[in-house]
């Protein structure tokens, strides 16, 4: 391939020549398309216009006039001395601007932003200046002509082909493949069973699933507590339209404490009762509800709490549940409601569940039913 | 004089064999030839030593022979995969740096740094060691917004670069499976770039997580059992970051190599295709040689987009994790949005209506969340992999396409396309759809409901409009090869005629507007006019052809035939007095004689 390559390259020199070697000027000599219609018979007048064949080289300034190349030689090396001053910024920046560990915030993040700053335009300067000059380089000072080069069709020759065949066909008679059923349906075997251990191997990644999607960490009795700041929580506490994060009581004692947090982060809302209906009042304590705070669509904490309209939004994909009609979705995306934690208050007076979600929170999946 | 002085620096002179002179050349200058060791300077029997150390290890000499001056065409739009590969390289690169310094853990730890407010907190190791690399690592944080610059920067050149490829035919016969690595390669850099937008282990990243493992629980039978495995037990768990990690910094990476590796080796096979015009042919390239005019340029080109995504990282923020805090479950994450290149699944997820989900036979089916998230980019993907051979299968087209379409020569494909971006743009507005609420005070209802509308509609009111467009663009083409340029010189004839005097245009300018070959309608074969005499009978797949066929080329314009514009020329037209109504005339369904002709639904 490289043999041929050489030799139909054609240089700037060669081409000047008109319609020099392996270069016909006609575009129809390459191999005409499906459906080209063909040329009518004994016709004068061409079918298609004619390739006009590269246009002349128009010399750049930099090859006319000594003085312009001179000058843009002058550019480049102002570019890479620009370079230079550049790296020396970032440098000076890297040493000098230091991050102490006892500032104010504000001051830590201005003095992080300097420290950026400094450092990313030296670095650019550095970086950009190189690649802007050795482009002008190229542009202005290097050969400004176009060279020609011949493409060959991928496919191989005939005789090529019918070696190649003849070569592959050989070499399966001389393995045997074909008169050797035995060792050709042994080895398929072999090979389609191999990577059954590699796909067993994958099995100890995680546990099976089980129940873990359907079961959270509340349970009848437990005390809800405020999120982060933690407290347990009185009905008195709340007054009506107000909202709280929570969690229930010893979660983060849990085993895994993220993965719990993750299934049972809980929104308190009080409302007025009249507000709620039939079905919300069912697990409602003086108007005061508790509802999953996972998103039924994609798992998001549903926390954006609307007071007048009593509805409550997902941050990421704009579920919106009704929290006076038990969480039905009203818009958006999810199709369950919000599932309700039934509540009560225990003899001191306290937030508990009066039982755990009697369905999974979060996403659907399959085995949900 | 550098050229001249190139073959001696490249291994000239062999003791025992003729190393070639100027290559392609065939000029080199007499100093070059001469073998080594009979004089020269010193600096040139150093570099004719080293070369004839790697010509006798490896053939060097044959290597520079043959590659060396090999020709690539120059075009603006060429340097869009450019972008892609350099941003790669600087992805490496920082990459590295960060591995340094970021531990891919969720084992809790006890924050200690500069940024006050977080100090004394219990976080994972790898949003402490995320922070530490921002604050207390000089130059981390530029590190780490390079890093994120240059992914955003490479998505979007790798998209942008399959649009150029899309709209100008590239993909045709022989690269189209250089298309499917490069889609392939897309896919993969929104898989790369999600995984690393998770390993800060922040608040966003970790809703991001939250949802992959809500998409992972939608998928049907096994959905449960895959995010389990996944994530090594329920989500969040602590086994899936260093996976992730593994996936990021090693797996993705080396297969990234390996495609643009195969992706590059197939265009220097292929040798580059050319924008069409005089003396460009499907038989030839034309441009200037790799060594050393294309290298200076390319290598040149990495470091200006090296420097400018380093600006760019200097001067815009992204991504301040200190801002969101660690990952937790359950705080709020208001107006949470995703890198750029997941818009437009996040957009999709927003658009599909609740009711999507279904039970039966006691299974939850959430089609809410599979349609939008992962059926939805499969698709697209499948049908992007597969549009080569589709239009190849329309066209019948079997040779080789070196010269690419102008995209107005092909409406229907450019139709295709615009749709395909309508499509994906409404996708991504969609997920900005609660920006879009508060920053324009909209209901975001009115808005959700008014995007689920157009996602449907606009993309086909796109095709035609791109289209109509297309085929206009080719008529005023008609119109400047009949009738060349308007000089606004107004001439007044004795008789009284008043015309604008039209100027010819040069051969060569013509030559762009007339080069391409207007396909024709196919008409499947007729038992009794079979050109490959088989006589079979019409089959579906002649059928299915056809009416493809004609949804592609009913519409046309044929390019200019020299008879055409000798006729223009003879009535008058040519250069004399200004439009004539002749031409662009419209003829009812494909009559193929009717050449030259516009051709009409």
């Amino acid at each position: 391939m490289t043999d041929d390559d050489r030799r139909d390259a054609v240089t700037p020199q060669q081409r000047q020549e008109p319609d020099s070697g392996n270069a016909p000027a006609v575009p129809a000599a390459g191999p005409a398309p499906a459906g080209e219609p063909e040329p009518p018979e004994g016709q004068p007048v061409p079918d298609r216009f004619e390739d006009p064949g590269l246009p002349e080289h128009r010399p750049r300034s930099t090859d006319r006039d000594p003085r312009a190349a001179r000058r843009a030689e002058f550019q480049v090396a102002a570019l890479f001395s620009l370079s230079v001053t550049g790296t020396l910024l970032a440098l000076a920046a890297y040493y000098t601007v230091q991050v102490e560990d006892d500032l104010g915030v504000a001051e830590l993040l201005g003095r992080l932003r300097l420290s950026t700053l400094l450092l990313g335009i030296g670095l650019f300067l550095a970086l950009f200046c190189v690649g802007a000059g050795v482009v002008h380089w190229a542009r202005r000072l290097m050969p400004g002509e176009e060279w020609t080069e011949h493409r060959h069709v991928l496919r191989g020759s005939d005789t090529d082909r019918a070696e190649a065949r003849r070569i592959l066909a050989d070499g399966a008679a001389e393995s045997g493949l074909g008169r050797r059923p035995l060792i050709r349906n042994t080895l398929v075997g072999a090979l389609a069973l191999a990577p059954l251990p590699a796909i067993a191997l994958l099995r100890d990644t995680g546990p099976l699933p089980e129940d873990s999607l359907s079961r959270t960490f509340w349970r009848a009795g437990l005390h809800l507590v405020r999120d982060p700041e933690g407290g347990r929580i009185r009905p008195d506490d709340l007054v009506v339209g107000s909202v709280v994060h929570v969690m229930p009581e010893g979660v983060d004692e849990a085993e895994h404490p993220l993965e719990e947090r993750a299934k049972a982060a809980v929104l308190v809302i009080r409302l007025d009762p009249e507000d709620l209906d039939q079905e919300s009042l069912g697990g409602a304590h003086e108007g005061i509800v508790a509802y999953s705070k996972i998103c039924t669509h994609m798992g998001c904490p549903v926390g954006l709490y609307e007071q007048q309209t009593r509805h409550l939004l997902c941050p990421c994909h704009q579920s919106t549940f009704d929290v006076s009609r038990h969480c039905q979705v009203i818009f958006g995306p999810a199709k369950r409601p919000l599932p309700q934690l039934p509540l009560t208050v225990d003899p001191e007076g306290y937030l508990v569940a009066a039982d755990g979600f009697r369905e999974a929170v979060g996403p659907s999946f399959w085995e949900r039913g | 004089m550098s050229v001249t002085d190139e073959p001696a620096a490249t291994g000239a002179g062999g003791e025992e064999i003729g190393v070639p002179d100027g290559t392609d050349r065939g000029t080199g200058g007499p100093s070059t030839a001469g073998p080594a060791g009979s004089g020269g300077t010193r600096t040139a029997r150093a570099a004719g030593a080293v070369g004839t150390f790697a010509d006798e290890r490896f053939g060097a000499s044959r290597i520079v022979r043959g590659f060396a001056r090999k020709v690539f065409p120059d075009h603006w739009s060429f340097m869009l995969g450019e972008i892609a590969l350099y941003s790669f390289v600087v992805l490496l690169i920082t990459g590295v740096f960060l591995t340094l310094f970021y531990v891919p853990s969720v084992a809790p730890t006890t924050y200690e740094g500069s940024y006050a407010p977080l100090n004394g907190q219990q976080v994972s190791e790898a949003y402490a060691s995320t922070l530490r690399l921002s604050f207390d690592v000089r130059g981390g944080l530029l590190v780490r917004q390079i890093h994120h610059w240059s992914a955003l920067v490479f998505a979007a050149a790798i998209l942008v670069h399959m649009f150029r490829v899309f709209f100008t035919g590239a993909f045709r016969k022989p690269r189209e499976l250089n298309w499917v690595v490069g889609v392939v390669l897309a896919l993969l850099a929104i898989f790369e770039g999600f995984a690393g937008y998770s390993l800060p282990d922040d608040l966003l990243s970790g809703t991001g997580l939250r949802i992959a493992s809500s998409i992972l629980l939608s998928i049907p039978f096994v959905g449960s059992y895959l995010s389990s495995f996944l994530f090594g037990g329920e989500f969040p768990g602590e086994a899936f970051i260093p996976r992730l990690y593994t996936i990021h910094v090693l797996i993705l990476p080396a297969v990234f190599v390996l495609l643009i590796s195969a992706h590059l080796f197939m265009v220097v096979l292929h040798k580059h295709t050319q924008y069409p015009g005089p003396g460009r042919r499907d038989d030839n390239v034309v441009g200037y040689p790799f060594y050393p005019v294309y290298l200076a340029k390319a290598g040149g080109f990495f470091f200006i987009v090296a420097g400018i995504t380093t600006l760019m990282a200097a001067v815009f923020t992204i991504n301040p994790i200190w801002a969101y805090g660690a990952y937790d479950p359950s705080p709020v994450t208001a107006g949470s949005q995703p890198d750029w290149y997941m818009g437009f699944l996040d957009g999709a997820a927003r658009l599909a209506p609740g009711w999507w989900e279904f039970t039966a036979f006691g299974h939850t089916v959430s089609l809410n969340v599979l349609l939008p998230a992962v059926v939805l980019p499969g698709v697209l993907s499948i049908v992007a992999i597969l549009y080569p051979w589709l239009e190849s299968f329309v066209t019948r087209s079997r040779r080789e396409h070196h010269v690419l379409d102008r995209p107005r020569n092909a409406p229907t494909r450019t139709g295709l396309g615009v749709m395909a971006i309508t499509f994906y743009l409404l996708l991504l507005v969609s997920g900005g759809n609660d920006i879009i609420a508060t920053q324009l005070h909209l209901s975001i209802n009115a808005i959700t409901v008014a995007l689920r509308v157009l996602v449907i509609a606009l993309p086909p009111i796109a095709f035609l409009v791109t289209k109509r467009i297309c085929l206009g663009l080719q008529r005023r083409d008609r119109d400047l090869v009949l009738h060349g340029r308007e000089t606004g010189r107004i001439v007044r004839t004795e008789q009284g005629e008043v015309y604008e005097v039209h100027e010819p245009i040069d051969e060569r300018e013509r030559w762009r507007l007339v080069q391409h070959q207007a396909h024709r309608p196919y008409e499947p074969p007729s038992p009794d006019e079979t050109g490959s005499g088989n006589g079979h009978s019409v089959t579906v797949r002649d059928r299915l052809r056809s009416r493809l066929n004609r949804f592609y080329f009913r519409d046309r314009v044929d390019p200019v035939t020299p008879a055409e514009l000798a006729a223009a020329q003879a009535s008058g037209h040519g250069t004399g007095p200004g439009h004539g109504t002749g031409e662009g005339r419209s003829t009812e369904a494909p009559s193929t004689e009717a050449a030259g002709t516009t051709t009409e639904r």
